[in-house]
């Protein structure tokens, strides 16, 4: 109520809850993806926070660079892999290019994990088709590993993963793990102009090549993730190949301050993307306004 | 409930006690002008009782403008974090709100606790006792009627005062009201049996809520969205003078290697507020920022929180600079 | 009751829509306590125009939003300080005059419709400059502190602020698609509400508004807390007039002060 200056809120060293506090974690390994994009390995500084913690694919958090802020990414490993999270970020504001100058070794900090999560479970017995774009193959890697950590789960696995030129693909090595994968079907595409001469991938934009791959839609779940516009003319595509807005999930990436439903920020409409999702089927997605 | 009088000498003496408790009291105090705003007193006597409404709304108390979640302190790249204490925050009553502001506490908490509990709000809630005035008068832009609150509407009030003759009716409606009355029982007398409703400012409905309501659920792709907030200037000031608007950024003051991180208010009526790092922005154009205020308050806030995001103060539209008054605009859907 | 003068207005506007010369109208219809902004395309609903002394609000500020105007060819009914803000976004090529009619109401009660730059700056040099009275008083008492005392009453007064911006929305030369305080590569101004961020703010905003300001005080009607906050770029625009001699109504040559380098200044660093 004291309106005429900053409220202060008295510190202590007793730890309450605080929704808005973050673990703190040590960045244990630094890889450098592609120009400004890099992936952080974390772990927990605190032993019992490290075994408490849990999460399931398609989670987001939010990460703190002490001094700049927080920045909204989704958890790029996967929950099978166990000690450590991921992130994957592309340095593009304040916050992100402030932590890309951070090191190993070096503390950070994440709330998480936040949101609703890709239905694994369900797809059990199907094939799994993955269409990516640019930076969005992280929140996508994620499920990846997960469906083939747990490979017996799923039949046919196919990837589809599209950017801007050679450069700009990012986790060179896994594509290439995936590649040489006798149970993966990886198609790796870059947009004309973005090739180099020894590139042996497709080039075309990942809707047309969609088209061009011509997947089975039969028991099969599709997952896309990419900007709007790659969403926006993925979808058509993949209803002409006979999927059904039922087997389409994405995950949307909106601006987002709290992660936890109260900010205000993410709504699109009534639906509110970090509690109600960030995961939606294309049948949800049909019925949010195009406010994305 | 129970229903007592105070004498004004008497309601006197019970502040100046609260006061000498240590609790911070919070009232309406003249600004300057006609303007009434929230200052915090010692004394009754700094009090304004015949204003209509306060400038700002007394979210505050609970959901401060600007306040620190956290602060840390980084060395040799290891970081040690400082969490809040509850147990400093002040006791404090906020004496003298309408029934709206009240009200509005109930929306307020829907949104701070929807999915996870939001301790901070929780424990200044938790400290802070609600001792509303009944309203004696109203003016052309309240419209509490019509969405369900009223002049004398007791909800969200610990202790509701209504001035009736020589003094005020004393309705003491929850634990907390009944703990300020029992530590200084002698300012209290027994109920007069005054009839409060004869003292309420009468307020006729400008607006059927329900119907109101129905339409929103459909008018999503009206063109009435972007008429309607052609003059919208896209300022912040019907969000910040709003009683149970809480949208907010989170933000970073930091100073070296010490910093703390901060929860100010923000609007969803800034251009900006949906602005991806990409460059593209989803709600690119204020109609649909106005659309995303209105039915939030009316459709989504009901339908998914079962609470209304609106009591009826009128402040968005007594503030707006050019004149979105929002009880025409939701008659004329 | 509407009066003579606005039912001439009503009846030019209606034609120019009818005509198609035009495609949009801002203008003022009654409001709830005063005049607001009205936005009119239809012909027919040109009646509800009004246009008199109760009309302050600087309309100006609507002129450089794009998702209002679009292409449109556009009527804009002027108060004497929007005439002052056209001025200064026409200088600051903002609006162009083929895109805009201007219409104001002169002191003998006619209408008016400016066909130059020229025309509207030999208007508003002759009309008298409508009097603030409030404003004079507050003046004339900051004027009276002592410095330390101006700290505290603006110290004080600022503290308030939360931000809200409405000062920065109702002002013409406010058209920034990316304000100063929304930058945060360096954080400039810390956007959140506090004493000294408020007043970082402020100052910030007045120092922008050096010799762009045409003084309409819109900024101030619009806050929500009463703040007298266009009374910093009101002395800022005094002291323009005395150290630099840019007269508001002048503007068109005077340019903006604090970025405009005359042979004649007094500073030397730039040469």
């Amino acid at each position: 109520m004291e309106n005429t200056q900053l409220v202060e809120t008295p510190h202590t060293h007793t730890h309450q809850d605080n929704i808005y506090l973050p673990y703190l974690m040590t960045i244990d390994k630094v890889t450098q993806e592609a120009p400004g994009v890099k992936t952080f390995r974390l772990k927990f500084q605190d032993e019992a926070e490290a075994e408490r913690f849990d999460f399931k694919a398609g989670q987001f958090g939010e990460y703190s660079a002490f001094g700049e802020g927080e920045s909204t990414f989704c958890i790029a490993s996967s929950p099978t892999r166990k000690g450590y999270i991921e992130c994957t970020f592309r340095e593009a504001g304040k916050v992100t290019s402030s932590l890309a100058k951070l090191e190993e070794g070096d503390t950070m900090g994440f709330r998480g994990p936040y949101g609703n999560t890709f239905p694994l479970d369900q797809w059990k017995g199907k094939n799994l088709l993955f269409i990516a774009g640019g930076i969005a193959l992280p929140p996508m890697r994620c499920v990846i590993w997960n469906a083939l950590d747990t490979r017996e789960n799923f039949k046919d696995v196919s990837i589809l993963y599209g950017a801007r030129s050679v450069n700009d693909l990012v986790y060179k090595h896994e594509l290439e793990e995936w590649h040489d994968r006798e149970d993966v079907n990886l198609v790796t595409t870059v947009d004309p102009g973005g090739e180099t001469p020894d590139w042996k991938g497709e080039v075309g934009f990942v809707p047309s090549i969609l088209e061009k791959m011509n997947p089975s839609s039969e028991n099969t779940i599709a997952i896309v993730c990419g900007p709007p516009v790659m969403i926006k003319f993925t979808f058509p595509v993949l209803y002409k190949l006979g999927f059904t807005p039922d087997n389409i999930y994405t995950t949307l990436e909106n601006r987002m301050k709290c992660g936890v439903g109260k900010c205000g920020h993410c709504y699109v409409g009534k639906v509110c993307i970090c509690k109600d999702g960030p995961v939606f089927t294309g049948a949800e997605l049909e019925k949010m306004p195009a406010e994305y | 409930m129970e229903k007592r009088f105070i004498s004004q000498p008497s309601l006197v003496r019970w502040l100046d006690k609260l006061n000498s408790e240590g609790k911070h009291i919070y009232a309406p105090v003249k600004k300057g002008g006609e303007r009434v705003d929230f200052g915090r007193i010692s004394s009754v006597d700094q009090v304004s009782f015949d204003h209509v409404q306060t400038t700002q709304s007394a979210k505050s108390v609970a959901f401060p403008r600007t306040e620190v979640l956290f602060s840390y302190q980084k060395e040799k790249g290891k970081v040690q974090l400082d969490n809040f204490d509850p147990e400093k925050m002040p006791s404090t009553v906020v004496f003298g709100l309408h029934p709206c502001d009240a009200a509005a506490f109930n929306p307020l908490t829907a949104i701070f606790s929807w999915n996870s509990r939001d301790e901070l709000y929780d424990a200044r809630l938790e400290r802070t006792f609600i001792v509303t005035f009944s309203c004696t008068k109203a003016d052309e832009s309240c419209f509490c009627t019509s969405v369900n609150g009223g002049p004398g509407n007791t909800t969200g009030s610990d202790i509701q005062l209504t001035p009736v003759k020589e003094g005020f009716l004393v309705e003491i409606l929850t634990e907390k009201g009944i703990a300020l009355v029992k530590a200084n029982e002698d300012c209290f007398e027994a109920d007069r049996g005054e009839v409060k409703e004869d003292y309420l400012a009468k307020l006729p409905l400008k607006f059927d809520v329900k119907a109101v309501q129905e339409r929103l659920n459909t008018a999503f792709d009206s063109p009435i969205w972007k008429k309607q907030s052609q003059r919208c200037l896209g300022c912040g000031a019907c969000a910040f003078v709003c009683p149970t608007c809480a949208c907010f950024d989170i933000q970073e003051d930091a100073h070296g290697a010490k910093g703390k991180r901060l929860r100010c208010w923000d609007s969803c009526g800034f251009a900006l507020f949906t602005l991806h790092t990409s460059g593209h922005n989803p709600r690119e154009v204020q109609a649909q920022r106005w659309r995303q205020r209105l039915l939030h308050k009316f459709s989504y806030m009901p339908e998914r929180l079962s609470v209304r995001g609106c009591t009826g103060c009128g402040r968005c539209s007594r503030a707006c600079p050019v004149d979105m008054n929002i009880s025409e605009h939701l008659g004329s859907i | 009751m509407k009066n003579t003068f606005s039912s001439e207005l009503s009846q030019k506007v209606a034609s120019m829509l009818e005509s198609g010369e035009v495609q949009l109208v801002i203008g003022y219809e009654e409001g709830t306590k005063r005049p607001r902004p009205c936005f009119i395309s239809d012909a027919a609903d040109a009646g509800k125009l009004i246009f008199d002394e109760r009309c302050t609000g600087n309309l100006t500020v609507y002129l450089t939003k794009k998702e209002l105007i679009g292409d449109s060819k556009v009527v804009v009914t002027a108060s004497y300080f929007a005439l002052r803000s056209i001025l200064r976004l026409l200088t600051e090529n903002q609006v162009n005059l083929e895109k805009l009619v201007v219409l104001t109401v002169s002191a003998e009660g006619h209408l008016i419709q400016f066909e130059t730059t020229d025309d509207i700056a030999a208007f508003i040099k002759s009309a008298p400059v409508p009097a603030r009275e409030d404003d004079q008083v507050l003046m004339q008492k900051l004027e009276a502190m002592s410095r330390e005392e101006r700290w505290e009453f603006w110290s004080e007064e600022l503290s308030k602020c939360f931000k809200c911006y409405a000062c920065r929305a109702a002002c013409p030369m406010c058209y920034c698609t990316k304000c100063v305080v929304e930058e945060n590569r360096p954080q400039w101004i810390q956007p959140w509400a506090s004493t000294l961020a408020n007043i970082e703010w402020h100052i910030n905003r007045a120092m922008h508004m050096t010799g762009r300001c045409s003084d309409c005080g819109a900024c101030g009607s619009a806050c929500p807390l009463g703040l007298p906050v266009h009374l910093l770029s009101k002395k800022i625009t005094e002291e323009v007039e005395t150290s630099f001699g840019m007269n508001l109504n002048d503007t068109l040559q005077g340019g903006n002060a604090l970025s405009t380098f005359k042979p004649e200044d007094k500073e030397t660093f730039i040469k």
